[in-house]
């Protein structure tokens, strides 16, 4: 076959298809609504067994856990729903870890960011110690843009959910702030740590000579949930200090601990730390 | 001992065994950060050269942290046979993988020759495998234990039912397990880890995992996944364990920081022997995992896989019931994609098992990687090629308690049926009694509803 004949069957083909298209029927099919959200259902209530032995006593404790129970299979395998939403809640998380947290959401919370020696996502994932410290050009920054001294310093990092910042912060700082005001503490001016470890809230201490730090952070998200926070405290902290040392509120977020409570809670927690001068083990010591 | 070759164009030499071993390792997130990984793939290449011409003296002479200076070192070389070593001490790394592979050599000279090597032997062996020779050389492995029933037969492929509740609630723990034993898994154990690792949750747990297993007369153990001293106190008030349960690691710093050594191991063994429900002779259950020790500073310097090896080595000694590593549940600071959780558990399975382990695995991710549930479920089908013992069962793989993802009911049968495996052959005969399972092992009609359990 020469290139001449090969042009004109490709020319032909395309003459066809064309005329097909021109002759296809026009789309009278009625977009009546939409499918089904897999991931707005409860896993508590979701149910999938065919003529089961006893529903009620399977629902009656399922109830108590979001474990996936009484989703059936086909052959060995799961039902398509029950696989697909398993997907959904990954996708969840994955975007809870790998999405930033939106610009415009700090300026709305008045945070200003500042990064730690992580220089992307992928360095952040794979350098737990450079989540932790501050090259010195920011830590400069840090130290002329914040009040000095202060008792008690707020910070907020991603950590590894995006999500758990943008569904908790702006309704746990108010609470905190709110929590502090009758305290008569000094507080700091809070902002935005991006790529942040647990341990850049001591690089935080250092730098600002607080003595009380918080860094409320972003958790490992779960298949059940992608937007916990938890609020690390620590008296007097500075680089290496022992993990002990550290007070955890944990598991904020609507389904466990919900922010407002828990940012009253912190607060009284920076109180009792800033009095006994302790925090972590020997706080309750 | 030569420690430098010549390979495209270039000349390699490296600085002792521990650095060969580290630079002959395919590519590992813990490497990398530890800064031990090899700069180009020909100088992984060259490592890899070097290592198969070094012989399994070389590598027993100069274990990667001194036999003076740690307790897991003591313990795997102390645990070795002398008359095996003394036959296969000459053999370059070369020869024992030609030498594992070889159609001549049967399951029980494998077996046999396992006390030959210590955790750094078998690691070299396996570094200069590919995912082929890693399956194939693992295959011919077998390794049955007893602890109440018999596991790792030929042909049976087990699974411990992982049902976690993130409120340590017995009733929806048993609920779990039940649904778990109604898919045919739970053959291995119900193994359940509590949040609160108190002796009161350990108790309580274990006696409504007992109850359950003595109303329907369930041949399996029973394990509750707190500290092992936890474990111990609770047995010593009256928990209906099977067996005692700890994970370990692959240096003595950090086998220290997860609170264990070899006296207290060899103390929970003597315990169990006296108050444990496993009256078999092996009566402790391990978990490992690549990356454990560099992520707590415990690394000694040493690459991740090797170490991982020197944790199967330590293990040895007490005769475990099962191992099973969790390699992919740290992160990607020591497992960074799915490529290299599929490798690393490839060389789990093969090394525990060429070192004489009954070794289950769970292939495993979190969601802060780029792992994907195919990539796990790729993991979990060449282990099933390579027969390994055993995987977890968890409820659509998801993890309430631990929030990571493991292997599901769904895929135990699946990789059963696929494998034509059936059960332990105890729990088979009360699965085929029960309909959940027919002779060959397959789900019978009413499988995957628990409330089969309710009636009683």
């Amino acid at each position: 076959m020469n290139d001449t004949e090969l042009m004109r069957i490709i020319r032909e083909a395309i003459a066809q298809a064309t005329q097909g298209e021109k002759a296809a029927p026009e789309c009278k099919c009625v977009c009546d609504g939409e499918v089904e959200d897999i991931s707005a259902y409860s896993l508590r209530e979701e149910f999938n067994i065919p003529n089961p032995y006893n529903k009620e006593e399977y629902m009656r404790i399922k109830a108590k856990t979001d474990a996936r129970l009484g989703v059936w299979r086909a052959g060995p395998r799961p039902l398509t729903r029950t696989t697909l939403r398993v997907r959904a809640d990954n996708a969840a998380a994955m975007d809870a870890v790998f999405n930033d947290v939106h610009e415009e959401y700090l300026e709305r919370n008045n945070l200003k960011t500042y990064q730690t020696k992580c220089d992307s996502k992928e360095t952040y994932l794979t350098r737990p110690d450079l989540g932790r410290v501050f090259d010195d050009a920011t830590a400069a920054q840090i130290k002329a843009d914040c009040i000095a001294e202060p008792d008690v310093q707020i910070v907020v990092s991603d950590g590894l959910s995006s999500s758990a910042v943008e569904a908790n912060i702006d309704a746990v700082l108010p609470a905190i702030y709110n929590g502090l005001k009758a305290t008569g503490l000094k507080v700091g001016t809070p902002f935005f740590v991006k790529y942040g470890r647990v341990g850049a809230e001591d690089s935080v201490a250092q730098i600002l000579g607080a003595k009380v730090t918080v860094i409320l952070l972003g958790e490992r998200p779960g298949l059940a949930t992608s937007s916990s926070l938890s609020a690390y405290c620590v008296y007097g902290g500075y680089p290496g200090i022992p993990e002990a040392n550290r007070t955890v509120v944990s598991n904020i977020h609507k389904a466990g601990t919900p922010p407002v409570e828990a940012g009253a809670y912190i607060a009284e927690l920076c109180k009792q730390m800033y009095d006994k001068k302790a925090s972590g083990l020997d706080l309750k010591a | 001992m030569k420690l430098k070759t010549r390979l495209n164009g270039k000349t390699y030499e490296f600085r002792d065994v521990k650095d060969v071993l580290a630079k002959a390792n395919e590519p590992k997130s813990g490497d990398r950060y530890l800064g031990i990984a090899p700069e180009t793939v020909s100088e992984k290449i060259a490592a890899k050269v070097v290592l198969s011409e070094l012989t399994v003296a070389d590598i027993t002479e100069n274990p990667v942290v001194p036999y003076e200076k740690d307790e897991v070192t003591r313990v795997e070389i102390d645990s070795m046979n002398k008359r095996m070593y003394d036959q296969f001490k000459n053999y370059t790394i070369a020869e024992v993988r030609e030498w594992i592979m070889d159609h001549k050599t049967t399951t029980n000279d494998l077996y046999r020759a396992s006390y030959a090597w210590i955790g750094e032997t078998v690691a070299a062996v396996a570094k200069i495998c590919s995912a082929s020779d890693l399956i194939y050389g693992a295959s011919k492995c077998c390794r049955p234990t007893r602890c109440e029933t018999q596991i790792g037969l030929p042909g049976t492929l087990s699974f411990r039912a992982q049902c976690n509740s993130s409120t340590d609630d017995p009733e929806t723990i048993v609920l779990g397990v039940q649904e778990a034993v109604s898919f045919g898994s739970g053959d291995l154990c119900f193994g359940i880890n509590p949040v609160e690792d108190t002796v009161e949750t350990t108790q309580r747990i274990s006696h409504a995992l007992r109850d359950f297993k003595d109303q329907w007369e369930i041949p399996t153990q029973i394990s509750v996944l707190s500290h092992v001293t936890t474990q111990m106190q609770a047995v010593r008030e009256g928990a209906p364990l099977s067996m005692f349960f700890q994970s370990i690691a692959g240096t003595q710093s950090a086998c220290e920081a997860f609170g264990v050594d070899k006296a207290l191991l060899n103390e929970a063994y003597d315990l169990a022997k006296q108050e444990c429900y496993g009256t078999g002779m092996n009566k402790l259950y391990f978990e490992t995992g690549q990356g454990s020790e560099m992520s707590i500073d415990c690394d000694e310097g040493a690459d991740e896989m090797t170490l991982e090896a020197r944790t199967y080595g330590f293990a040895r000694n007490f005769e475990p019931f099962g191992v099973n590593n969790v390699t992919g549940f740290i992160g990607p600071e020591t497992i960074y994609d799915g490529k290299e959780m599929i490798r690393g558990n490839l060389e789990d399975h093969f090394m525990a098992k060429i070192i004489g382990l009954p070794m289950g695995m769970a292939p495993c991710f979190t969601n802060h990687t780029g792992i994907t549930q195919d990539d796990q479920e790729i993991a979990c089908l060449l282990l099933n090629a390579a027969n390994c013992n055993y995987y977890m069962g968890v409820p659509m793989g998801d993890d309430v308690m631990l929030a990571y993802q493991d292997v599901s009911f769904h895929d135990d049968n699946t990789m059963r049926e696929l494998s034509h495996r059936k059960p332990a052959p105890e729990f088979h005969k009360w699965a085929i009694k029960m309909g959940i399972l027919d002779e060959d092992g397959r789900l019978g009609e009413r499988a995957g509803d628990a409330s089969m359990f309710f009636a009683k």
